[in-house]
């Protein structure tokens, strides 16, 4: 991934920041300037939780190419307390065991390599809690 | 708006063409569906196509197919939006045609995908890449949370995927244009390799090379070309969010209700007036999904649809007679083109083996991404 | 003298036993486990590196520290395996901690030494008031080559410290340092695992700095071994700072609430850190303690601590090291370990 691209998106994929509507107050994660519920573009920045709840989830058996020595991998889409849903890697388990409901930790991994000598990829990725 | 018929219409093989490029299967194509509306003149053309220029690293498509079908000079676009590419294209022209701005204009898919690329990778930029692709995720793994989604809301089972899968191969095997023509039983869809659960091999459309085209013109032109016009009732759109996280319910294809609802409204006919259709299936869950979104069947209802006969041949309404992306094949930017052509077919009476007895108003669904985009066409036979 | 305001500690949850290690190269368990006294080593998934352990100690520090993160004037993090030749690994665990940019970074190597320089560079920066807190971090995600001792011990984890003036949960009492040029492992720029001088890593190298850094600093300041509640040295294996704890006169009991390395492994610049973070979840008011690191090259880093009243209530605010050592969720076969250790030569 070339740099410029992955460096902007450092603060949501490092500390979770996300964006919250003042109008309606959903909680967007990444930020954006229009709210896709109520098209207020009045945002304010809250830091998620480091943990959610499967919403609905899979296990990768054919993957990319990036990820190909993870497979089989669950990924999951997560919601944080704060009510925002994003898509991430469940991790530090048997992936079989991952579904709707379960709780998890979110910690900070590496998520993929830009080959092997290109820069190294962070953000987080779900773990039973 | 002018009322716009169907004056022609063409299509390749789908398969492994190792022997054709991708402006060899656009020639191919659009060359059958202007020949068969009998006339050389054509006044604009649309090329739906996903990512030529990551599959085989060609863009600006408009100009270069024009050129190779010799009509250098005639305005020439290409139309983007995913794996719905195809439907956005005919949509374009029938508004050109629709709004009086030309007459003769063409609609045509094609995606070459069997050219060395890494198909996944590509495939994967229809959803997000900051936002999901990032984290690994595959097409057959947003399709498989869509499908857990729905097995967790309605009870849905991996049995009911796998009858969809062998209803498509059922009918594709009667199909000369599909890439697998071959029948397949429960238990080979559901002992093939799992993909991405609960996702196996046969609940995936595979990876296609292949075109298809559409010729427009007003309908009051349209005997000047053909015996039998089919005219478009409607046109339908809608979109979502790219990413699946963001739906309100990843069990619900709202993109396609919105789509489908759109085009209802316009054509003024119900789901019940609908006598064949095309859905995009690209996995098994899109077509139970889709059924339901489009009013076929109750919301939950799907998953029992293709084991009850309800949209087999003979069952109340006939889904995916072609064998759908599942047998058929999808060849992205063709496949929106393509349902097209099959419903068109069905409408004058040419469906072949697959043919829907008395079948006068047909509807075709085409979906870009993992449900951020769909584009529904309602047909009549005049 | 500033002291610790907050702690934290991170070990992977993959597992492999110096059983399935000796079976793999035909050798027999139970001498090694007995000669190295090592029972099982933590392993890191692909998805984690010094950074990534760096990030989690951090947090947990700052947890317990309860400061505002912005405060944090320093950040060190000392390791023989940052993820990049070059560009640091401080900078990626600033932005995830949320500390800075007003911050002094910088990476440091020192073999297994590397993670209590970080430790006494922070402190020093309080020390000298150039900023409010300072964090210092060891963390490592070791390489050992296949079919070499070094393949029973090397893992991965790490502990991040929190330095600062007040509300202190353990006061730095006194600091040594002893170095010398000694060439008992190394690796070259390029090369994928270290070498090391066999016994040539005992007694001139571990035992003559480990025992010169500790016997200094019980000198200058006039403790003797039996003053300390808990000691914790440097565990290349488990046998090596049993030995020199017994040369010097302490006992097993001191020794035993930090001596996690049967079940760790030798996280290298994270060890002995480790083995404090482990001594501080379990302190009791007013406990000293003691710390002695080493790494090859050679040197060791020596601390005396004591714990203050303000440790108990910060014990439960971040997870404790033996509960994570306690808390394997993977044993892994040896070849399951070769794939996440990218032993395994595979197409790009």
């Amino acid at each position: 991934m070339p740099s410029p691209r992955y460096h902007r998106e450092i603060p949501a994929r490092y500390r979770l920041e996300a964006g919250k509507c003042s109008d309606c107050g959903k909680v967007l994660y990444p930020a954006r300037k229009v709210c896709p519920a109520c098209r207020s573009q009045e945002m304010e920045k809250v830091n998620l939780s480091p943990k959610g709840t499967v919403v609905t989830s899979t296990v990768i058996h054919v993957p990319p190419d990036e990820f190909l020595n993870e497979a089989p991998y669950a990924m999951a889409v997560v919601e944080t307390p704060e009510g925002a849903r994003f898509m991430t890697q469940v991790v530090d388990c048997d992936p079989a065991t991952v579904g709707p409901g379960m709780e998890l930790d979110l910690e900070f991994r590496l998520i993929q390599k830009e080959g092997n000598s290109g820069i190294l990829c962070y953000g987080h990725k779900g773990v039973p809690a | 708006m002018r009322e716009v018929a169907v004056i022609g219409v063409g299509m390749t093989k789908f398969g492994e063409l190792w022997d054709m490029s991708l402006r060899d299967l656009f020639v191919e194509a659009a060359l059958s569906a202007i020949k068969s509306a009998g006339t050389d003149s054509i006044d604009s053309i649309y090329v739906g196509n996903m990512s030529g220029g990551q599959f085989v690293g060609q863009e600006h498509l408009g100009p270069l197919m024009a050129d190779h079908l010799g009509l250098g000079g005639v305005p020439a676009a290409r139309v983007e939006s995913a794996c719905a590419s195809g439907g956005m294209a005919l949509r374009s022209a029938y508004l050109e045609v629709a709004s009086g701005m030309s007459d003769l204009v063409l609609a045509a898919g094609v995606e070459k995908m069997n050219d060395g690329a890494d198909v996944t990778g590509v495939l994967a930029t229809a959803s997000d890449q900051e936002e999901e692709v990032y984290y690994g995720v595959t097409f057959p793994g947003l399709y498989a949370m869509i499908a857990r989604a729905h097995m967790e809301k309605y009870g849905t089972t991996e049995e009911d995927l796998s009858w969809v899968s062998v209803k498509a191969h059922r009918n594709g095997a009667k199909n000369p244009h599909a890439q697998f023509r071959r029948v397949m039983s429960l238990e080979d869809v559901m002992t093939s390799s799992v993909v991405a659960e609960p996702l196996r091999l046969l609940h995936c459309s595979p990876v296609t090379d292949g075109a298809a085209a559409i010729l427009l013109c007003p309908l009051d032109r349209a005997s000047e070309f053909t015996d039998k016009p089919v005219k478009i009732l409607a046109s339908g759109a809608a979109t979502s969010s790219l990413t699946l996280a963001d739906r309100a319910d990843p069990a619900d294809l709202d993109v396609v209700e919105l789509s489908g609802n759109r085009a209802y409204e316009m054509a003024g006919v119900t789901s019940d007036d609908i006598d064949v259709a095309e859905v995009h299936d690209c996995f098994a869950i899109a077509e139970i999904c889709c059924c339901e979104a489009l009013g076929f069947v109750e919301k939950g209802a799907g998953k029992d649809a293709a084991k009850n006969g309800v949209t087999d041949l003979g069952g109340k309404i006939p889904v995916n007679v072609s064998g759908g992306l599942k047998s058929k094949g999808h060849p992205v930017g063709a496949t929106g083109i393509a349902q097209a052509v099959t419903v068109i077919e069905q409408l004058k009476g040419e469906g072949g083996e697959v043919q829907v007895e008395g079948a006068e108003i047909g509807l075709a669904q085409n979906m870009g991404g993992s449900g951020a985009s769909s584009v529904v066409h309602i047909f009549q036979g005049v | 003298m500033p002291g610790i305001v907050g702690y934290g500690a991170f070990i992977p949850r993959n597992r492999i036993s110096s059983e399935e290690i000796a079976q793999q190269w035909g050798k027999d368990a139970a001498t090694i486990q007995r000669g190295l006294l090592l029972k099982e080593k933590s392993v890191p998934g692909l998805d984690e590196d010094t950074i990534t352990i760096s990030v989690a100690a951090g947090r947990s520090a700052l947890a317990r520290a309860g400061i505002d993160p912005q405060k944090v004037g320093a950040l060190y993090i000392g390791s023989e395996s940052h993820p990049y030749a070059v560009k640091p690994s401080g900078t990626i665990v600033l932005e995830a901690l949320g500390l800075g940019p007003e911050i002094h970074v910088a990476d440091f190597e020192f073999a297994c030494k590397a993670g209590t320089e970080s430790m006494s560079v922070a402190l020093a920066m309080v020390e000298a008031g150039r900023v409010d807190y300072a964090m210092g971090i060891g963390a490592d995600t070791s390489q050992g080559a296949p079919n070499d001792a070094l393949e029973f011990s090397a893992s991965a984890g790490g502990a991040a410290y929190v330095f600062g003036k007040e509300d202190l949960l353990a006061e730095v009492l006194h600091t040594y340092s002893y170095t010398s040029d000694t060439p008992d492992f190394w690796r070259r720029e390029g090369e994928f695992y270290p070498r090391h001088g066999g016994r040539f890593t005992g007694e001139p190298a571990y035992f003559h700095h480990v025992m010169s850094a500790t016997l200094g600093i019980l000198d200058r300041s006039g403790h003797k071994p039996g003053d300390f509640k808990y000691a914790v040295f440097h565990m290349p294996n488990g046998k090596f700072p049993l030995t020199a704890a017994k040369r010097m006169g302490f006992s097993q009991e001191q020794m035993e609430q930090g001596w996690v390395v049967n079940l760790m492994g030798n996280t290298y610049s994270g060890s002995s850190p480790t083995g404090l973070a482990s001594i501080l979840d379990v302190a009791d008011p007013d406990d000293l303690i003691l710390i002695t690191s080493f790494g090859s090259g050679a040197g060791s880093d020596s601390f005396i601590l004591r714990a203050t009243d303000l440790l108990p209530e910060k014990q439960d605010l971040a997870p404790k090291v033996r509960d994570m050592l306690n808390s394997p969720r993977k044993y892994l076969t040896y070849g399951q370990y070769a794939k996440l250790r990218e032993k395994i030569i595979v197409n790009d």
